[in-house]
């Protein structure tokens, strides 16, 4: 299966730009679907970002983040080539994992 | 004295062999006594997200009250056509930045999400946010131990909790 993450870092200089995009369905669990039956809270409690062993952000999430999250942020001390490793976490114990190099 | 040297000399090695193991697990003691406190901070705060009012958020997950500031930049559409995509960003030009939360005042809870700023990492984050109806955004900066804020009013026409 192809991850739910897409992550694209760019290293300008000593700034790495990251773009996260994370397929996930963010129920909130107050919606209730076609037959009148809620639908459960299903949503990423936690993403965090790994560069050279140490996090480089660490993301708490309630159910008002959006449908397929986005997220954006720099950080410095990485150079083109290292590895960025990307986590997240639902409140039902789903998890999932990626690597990218930063270009 | 060779034949005694001999056992001698592998009894030395395995008594610095058997120091050396002991030393190691000493070592490994306060090493996982820090990384078990470094994952009790990475701790999701589960309180702060089931507060209903922003006050109440804001006091579960910092302890304390923000100040306005203008040296925290929210930028949020005037208008947001669809409240369950309502791009919103912060910058800051603030010092020694530890994390940035925002707060939609009438959602449902109204801490939406927190990042922690480590070391290193641009006191700027954009993400998307869902919003029940027209109220107020706030994005708080913690910096050198304070918390300061910016508030922006965003009106929604099609709320974003529900169909």
């Amino acid at each position: 299966m192809a991850s739910s993450i897409r992550v694209r870092a760019t290293a300008n200089g000593d700034i790495t730009e990251v773009q996260t995009l994370i397929q996930h369905p963010m129920d909130t669990g107050l919606v209730k679907d076609s037959k009148g039956e809620v639908i459960p809270a299903h949503f990423i409690q936690q993403l965090k970002f790994e560069c050279n062993g140490k996090n480089v952000f660490v993301a708490d999430w309630g159910t008002a983040v959006s449908k397929d999250p986005y997220v954006k942020f720099s950080f410095k001390g990485a150079k083109k080539g290292d590895d960025l490793k990307v986590t997240w976490t639902d409140n039902k114990g789903g998890s999932d994992t990626t690597t990218a190099k930063i270009s | 004295m060779t034949t005694t040297s001999g056992p001698l000399a592998t009894r030395r090695l395995i008594l610095q062999g058997a120091a050396g193991v002991a030393l190691l697990g000493l070592g490994n003691l306060p090493f996982g006594a820090t990384s078990a406190l470094a994952a009790a901070n990475d701790k999701y705060p589960e309180e702060a997200f089931k507060q209903k009012s922003e006050a109440d958020a804001i006091k579960a997950l910092y302890g304390k009250t923000a100040e306005p500031s203008d040296k925290v930049k929210l930028d949020a559409p005037e208008i947001a056509e669809n409240g369950g995509v309502v791009p919103i960003s912060v910058t800051t030009t603030l010092d020694k930045v530890t994390s940035i939360s925002f707060f939609v005042a009438e959602n449902p809870s109204a801490l939406a999400a927190s990042y922690r700023i480590p070391d290193g990492t641009i006191p700027a984050v954009a993400n998307r946010l869902k919003m029940a109806k027209t109220t107020n955004v706030t994005a708080i900066v913690e910096a050198d131990g304070k918390l300061y804020s910016a508030t922006k009013e965003v009106k929604v026409t099609v709320g974003g909790c529900g169909g």
